[in-house]
């Protein structure tokens, strides 16, 4: 298990705005991406987890290992946390969802529809989605957003059990979870000088 | 697959999920129409099984821009992206929930409806097997005209005037199987032809839709 980036280019909306990544992140590692708003932290992610094509340059992974969150959590306000949970499981040919219950502090909360959680709790059961994929890589768009201390601190140990376990985490996130194993990159040099596409077409897409 | 084609279910029929609005704009233009013609029985039979298509064609358009949009709003899309299933099979799916809480109490209310309008005795079965057979065409062509739209404000709109053109083949033969059934002719031909374009749709679209939303992803 291992995520290699060569010589990667990303671009938004027509302009290109990272240029010439490379990196490897091996099993039970983390790398956690840095840089000011805009500078392309989650047009990497998106393009990491295959959402959108690079413009040049490869990423390599195992196929089928990968599973994205980004700043939406992709809950369900009229079903219940479980079934929302239960929901991702099958998707992912999965049924045990009660570990990521368990690890997020959401069995008191399992009955109530997600509609009625607070952002806080909508983010860790956006989380618990992970643990039931059984995904091996994690994509991490800002995980921490509407945490507070305490639900930051379960994030990092599930984290943490995830490495330990030989997973692998690229998380972009502003504040410091802890994370000891945890490798930083700081993306802002990395901006792409020139950055008009050659290709009309592609500006529309 | 079956885990999304039973949430997509369960979401339209919980509260807020728009099951039944479909359903409740199909009765009222139908019910609207004999106030508009005027309570002539013999011109109300002529045309009833023309306005039960157009009724049940609109009824299915009003909900199609759900398919796609709220699951691009609150993220699911993307995770769906990722997820092991093919993006072919996620628009298929979504198509058939679609059919299942929209398209199918349409065939189902047809009959009923048809009363209020004077339907002849035996245009009753043709009509509703035409419904049947037209209304997944109808859901899987909204399906393509709503993962088109998907990541657009205001798509609606713009989604009623891409898909409505082409319902019009489905239209045309629904409509001319059930008015020849409602006139004792032989519906043979209007019926292989909406059940080929009904087929042809099912087995097309999906990948066209699926296209559509991987580019819309980007």
């Amino acid at each position: 298990m291992r995520l290699t980036v060569r010589d990667l280019c990303v671009a938004r909306g027509g302009v290109r705005v990272l240029d010439g990544l490379s990196f490897a992140v091996a099993a039970g590692e983390a790398l956690v991406l840095r840089g000011p708003n805009g500078a392309g932290k989650t047009t990497l992610l998106r393009t990491l987890a295959g959402l959108q094509p690079p413009v040049s340059g490869t990423v390599d992974y195992p196929a089928d290992s990968v599973v994205y969150a980004g700043h939406a959590d992709g809950i369900k306000p009229a079903l219940s946390v479980v079934e929302n949970l239960s929901f991702w499981a099958q998707v992912f040919g999965r049924k045990e969802i009660s570990h990521a219950l368990a690890a997020y502090e959401l069995e008191s909360l399992a009955d109530r529809p997600a509609g009625f959680l607070s952002a806080g709790q909508k983010r860790r059961l956006g989380l618990a989605r992970l643990l039931v994929t059984g995904r091996a890589i994690w994509i991490l768009d800002e995980p921490t957003v509407s945490l507070d201390a305490r639900a930051v601190a379960m994030f990092a140990a599930v984290v943490r059990a995830h490495l330990a376990e030989g997973g692998i985490a690229v998380l972009a996130t502003h504040i410091d979870l802890g994370l000891d194993e945890a490798t930083v990159l700081d993306v802002a040099p990395f901006r792409a000088v020139r950055q008009e596409l050659d290709d009309f077409d592609e500006a529309f897409l | 697959m079956k885990a999304l084609l039973l949430r997509d279910i369960r979401l339209a029929v919980r509260a807020g999920g728009g099951f039944g609005l479909g359903l409740a704009f199909f009765l009222i233009v139908v019910v609207l129409v004999p106030f508009g013609v005027g309570p002539q029985s013999e011109l109300l039979s002529r045309i009833a099984a023309g306005i039960l298509w157009i009724g049940a064609l609109l009824a299915c358009l009003v909900s199609l821009d759900r398919i796609f949009a709220l699951d691009w709003e609150d993220g699911s899309l993307d995770l769906l992206a990722t997820a092991p299933l093919p993006m072919e099979a996620v628009a298929a799916i979504k198509g058939l929930a679609h059919w299942v809480t929209t398209g199918l109490p349409l065939v189902l209310a047809a009959p009923v409806l048809g009363v209020l309008l004077s339907l002849p005795a035996q245009g009753y079965g043709p009509l509703v097997l035409s419904l049947l057979l037209g209304t997944p065409g109808l859901s899987m062509i909204g399906a393509f005209g709503a993962a088109l739209t998907v990541g657009l404000r205001r798509g609606g709109l713009l989604l009623s005037l891409l898909v409505l053109p082409l319902y019009v083949p489905t239209l045309i033969f629904g409509a001319e199987m059930a008015r020849r059934g409602v006139d004792g002719q032989d519906y043979t031909t209007p019926m292989l032809m909406l059940a080929g374009i009904t087929c042809g749709t099912i087995a097309l679209l999906p990948f066209a839709s699926a296209a559509v939303l991987r580019v819309n992803l980007r």
